[in-house]
């Protein structure tokens, strides 16, 4: 009899605990963070929903095999700290990664809670553990290996690079980041808008990373500040390239270079690194669409749609040219676009950008898709309908296509070599370039992708590098 | 921060001379290259070609017009003072080429960026003409440093107040006329480099512009400074700023130099009509 009341606890299962988020008509005008995260009673509820399985699924889906079940156990023993720091013992950013990483198709697309309801917050509760961390935690500095006199230098300073510096710094070299913005942080500053990563979170990992005693040295255009043979005659050791997938493409259709057109690059560094949503108060412009249409359907484009927002468009449009199954942005981006008025005008792809007399974007010409045969990616090939061309009003473009691999680093490094694309080929195990001395990693290897694969790059590059400066080649 | 070591008004109050501490620029820095500077923590990201480099020294030397609300603060930081970043060298150098004639255009500013330009023409044995004008006398900037600089000088301003009364074109005309030119470099408004490549290309003299579109990176990432030239679009920061000057879509520079200006005058209301 006295088992009864519990088994049937047991058999109502918890929900899941919902993270509470700025109502979608407020937030769609102000550029404060979007979910306010868990407060410690949620995030211990939430964590109590974990089976702690003995082979967990879950971190299978992670990239960088974060154990999941480890650090959810201590949330729910109420051991924040020591949860924060069994995530860093396999990502360094857990505060970033809980907030951006893709954990539908990662850690939350594998819980085996997930096959029957919603599976474990994964990200959810990753978010909270840091930021409970960051907020309440000492700040103390991770141990650090006695000195070993040698000289890193990390070119770029996004997700692979602060990696690198990290653990490099860690194990007692002398570490120097090197960037070329104004800021350090790569997409984390410039590309993800405050409103999903509050810029102050970064600028804490910078910090930290500071005063573990990596410098931090901005204004550095390497291949034009300091060519990378330079950084070797000024007697660094190693190298490593995480400048990241930073040449933006556009569509090639006539009139884009019409005023009103930008890529999501621009657009996004003039609000998020420039703060040009502060304009007037702060120095550098950005133009303000009435209406406005977003090309492309990634998270990038995700993002320019909801700045547009923020920045009082009157109506926002996403324009894909294939349907919705093949988004790549994360779920939670396009539900909380949707909630904010953005439009999705799928299968349909702009043919031509009109202008006035002063050369001002007016409008689009668009066509109607279907879908077709798949192409190399898997995914169907849109085919333009017949007869299907219309016009569509719009004083804003911003063309969200993808990026390529910005040639200004390696065109300076010829013995580097190159993939048809454009990408520096790298050892997947190891991160080694052709050239000796020197790895790379990140968007700059695989192409864009995510913040947590260029994390996983930059961890095993650091492993290879600390190889290398204690063994040799 | 970025120390200012001189700063001399070369034109009261609108045209502009610093020299700033920046030993890693310097030493790299080549004819035709820029730097972008930010004087404070919500400044805007400004691109000024390197008028001067001095890399036993450390510094650079920008020379600049003041326009709009950056350049305004920019006039107000003082010897001693700096700016919070420079960023460079960045842009292509200048291909410098022994070829025989050469016939230089600057205009307004544009001469302190043709000045270095000129000089490294000179120092690999060619004859160099030169040909700079501004809209008047008190505007007119290095005029002893472009003499010393090249073979031969001419100076025009728009109201007659100095030298030859009328526009660089002028003259240009005449010294495409008389002399054997091989190559001529135009720097200046872009009116300017429009009309000049206008002559120089019936003349089939092959012509140098640098462009000077709104960037913000300076490293190839916006694509805020793309230009077409010969059909073809190019990001000037990377690809340029010195382009082939009969291929440049200069009427599309024109007007997207033109994007921000309603948002400008917000920022600083006397400019907009300067450009025009
Ligand atoms: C708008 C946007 C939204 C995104 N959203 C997500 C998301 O939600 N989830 C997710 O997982 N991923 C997201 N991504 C992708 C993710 O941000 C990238 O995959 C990741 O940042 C790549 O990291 P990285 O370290 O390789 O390079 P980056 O973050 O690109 O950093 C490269 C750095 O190198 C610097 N650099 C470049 N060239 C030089 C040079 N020559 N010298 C010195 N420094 C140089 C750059 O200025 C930059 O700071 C998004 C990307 C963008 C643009
Ligand atoms: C490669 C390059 C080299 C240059 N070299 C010189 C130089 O040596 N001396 C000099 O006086 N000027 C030079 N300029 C022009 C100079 O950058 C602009 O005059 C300056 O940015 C104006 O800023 P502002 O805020 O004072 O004026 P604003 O009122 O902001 O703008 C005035 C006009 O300047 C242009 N402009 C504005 N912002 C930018 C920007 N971020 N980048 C480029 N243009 C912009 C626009 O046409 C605008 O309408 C150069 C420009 C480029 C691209
Ligand atoms: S790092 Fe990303 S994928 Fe891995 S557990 Fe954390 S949120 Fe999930
Ligand atoms: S798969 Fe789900 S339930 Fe199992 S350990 Fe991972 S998070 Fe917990
Ligand atoms: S200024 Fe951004 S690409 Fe040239």
């Amino acid at each position: 009899m006295s088992t009864q009341p519990d088994k049937k606890a047991k058999k109502k299962p918890i929900q899941r605990v919902a993270m509470p988020e700025q109502a979608p008509e407020i937030r769609r005008r102000n550029f404060e963070e979007v979910p306010l995260g868990y407060t410690p009673e949620m995030a211990m509820e939430e964590a109590s929903r974990c089976l702690q399985c003995k082979k967990p699924a879950c971190v299978e889906g992670c990239p960088v095999n974060v154990d999941i079940p480890g650090f959810i156990k201590l949330i729910k023993e109420g051991d924040f700290t020591g949860a924060a720091r069994n995530l860093w013992t396999r990502n360094a950013l857990p505060a970033v990664c809980g907030r951006v990483c893709p954990q539908e198709i990662q850690c939350e697309g594998h819980c085996i809670v997930g096959k029957k309801g919603a599976p474990v917050a994964i990200g959810n509760l990753e978010r909270f553990a840091a930021d409970y961390e960051r907020e309440q935690g000492s700040g103390a500095l991770p141990p650090k290996a006695e000195s070993t006199g040698k000289k890193v230098a990390v070119v770029g300073s996004g997700p692979s690079a602060l990696t690198v510096a990290g653990d490099l710094v860690v194990k007692g070299h002398d570490v120097t980041v090197l960037e070329a913005f104004h800021k350090p942080g790569g997409v984390l500053v410039y590309g993800i808008p405050e409103f999903r990563l509050p810029k102050a979170i970064v600028a804490q990992e910078i910090d930290f990373l500071a005063r573990q005693g990596a410098n931090v040295e901005c204004n550095q255009v390497v291949g034009r500040t300091v060519s990378i043979d330079e950084l070797f005659e000024d007697g660094y050791d190693a190298v490593y390239l995480g400048v990241g997938a930073g040449l933006p493409r556009f569509l090639n259709v006539p009139g884009e270079n019409l005023i009103g057109i930008l890529s999501a690059n621009e657009y996004l560094t003039r609000a998020n690194l420039m703060k040009a949503y502060l304009f007037p108060k702060v120095d550098t412009p950005i133009p303000h669409g009435k209406n406005v249409v977003v090309l492309g359907a990634g998270n990038v484009a995700m993002d320019s749609a909801r700045t547009a927002m923020r920045l009082g468009a009157e109506s926002v449009k996403i324009v894909y040219r294939r349907s919705r199954d093949e988004m790549p942005a994360r779920n939670a981006e396009i539900h909380h676009a949707e909630e904010e008025g953005i439009e999705m005008f799928l299968l349909t792809a702009p043919t031509k950008f009109v202008g006035d007399e002063n050369g001002r974007l007016t409008g689009m010409e668009c066509l109607q898709m279907e879908l077709g045969e798949p192409d190399e990616s898997g995914r169907r090939r849109p085919v333009a309908k017949e007869g299907s061309e219309f016009h569509m009003d719009c004083d804003l473009a911003i063309i969200a296509v993808g990026s390529g691999a910005n040639p200004l680093l390696t065109q300076s490094t010829p013995d580097l070599s190159l993939n048809k694309w454009g990408y520096i080929m790298a050892d997947q195990e190891t991160g080694k370039t052709s050239k000796k001395g020197v790895w790379a990693g990140g968007d700059i290897v695989t192409g864009a992708a995510t913040v947590i694969l260029a994390m996983g790059a930059g961890r095993k590059a650091a492993d290879s590098i600390h190889d290398y400066l204690t063994w040799g080649w | 921060m970025f120390k200012i070591v001189k700063r001399e008004e070369m034109s009261e109050g609108t045209v502009i001379l610093n020299e700033i501490e920046a030993p890693l620029i310097a030493r790299k820095a080549k004819p035709g290259q820029f730097v972008i500077l930010k004087a404070t923590e919500d400044g805007e990201r400004i691109p000024l070609t390197m008028a001067e480099t001095d890399p036993e020294k450390g510094t650079i030397t920008i020379i600049y017009m003041v326009v709009g609300k950056s350049t305004a603060l920019f006039k107000t930081l003082q010897v001693g003072d700096g700016y919070q970043d420079v960023i460079g060298p960045l842009g292509k150098p200048t291909h410098l080429e022994k070829v025989g004639t050469v016939v230089c255009v600057g205009g307004g500013t544009g001469v302190a960026v043709l000045h270095p330009i000129t000089r490294a023409l000179k120092e690999i044995g060619n004859h160099v003409i030169c040909i700079i004008g501004a809209r008047s006398k008190d505007l007119l900037i290095l005029e002893d440093k472009m003499r010393d600089a090249s073979t031969e000088l001419h100076v025009c301003t728009d109201d007659g107040s100095y030298g030859h009364h009328g526009f660089v074109t002028d003259v240009l005309k005449d010294v495409l006329e008389k002399e054997d030119v091989k190559l001529a470099v135009a720097i200046g408004p872009v009116p300017m480099m429009k009309f000049v490549s206008l002559i120089t290309k019936e003349k089939e003299v092959k012509t140098i512009v640098s462009l000077n579109p709104i960037m913000v990176d300076g490293t190839g990432m916006c694509g805020g400074c793309r230009v077409s030239i010969g059909g073809e679009n190019k990001f000037a920061c990377v690809d340029g700023p010195e382009f082939d000057g009969h291929q440049v879509d200069y009427d599309e520079l024109m007007k997207r130099l033109q994007a921000y200006c309603e948002d400008e005058k917000t920022c600083h209301n006397d400019f907009c009509q300067m450009q025009s």
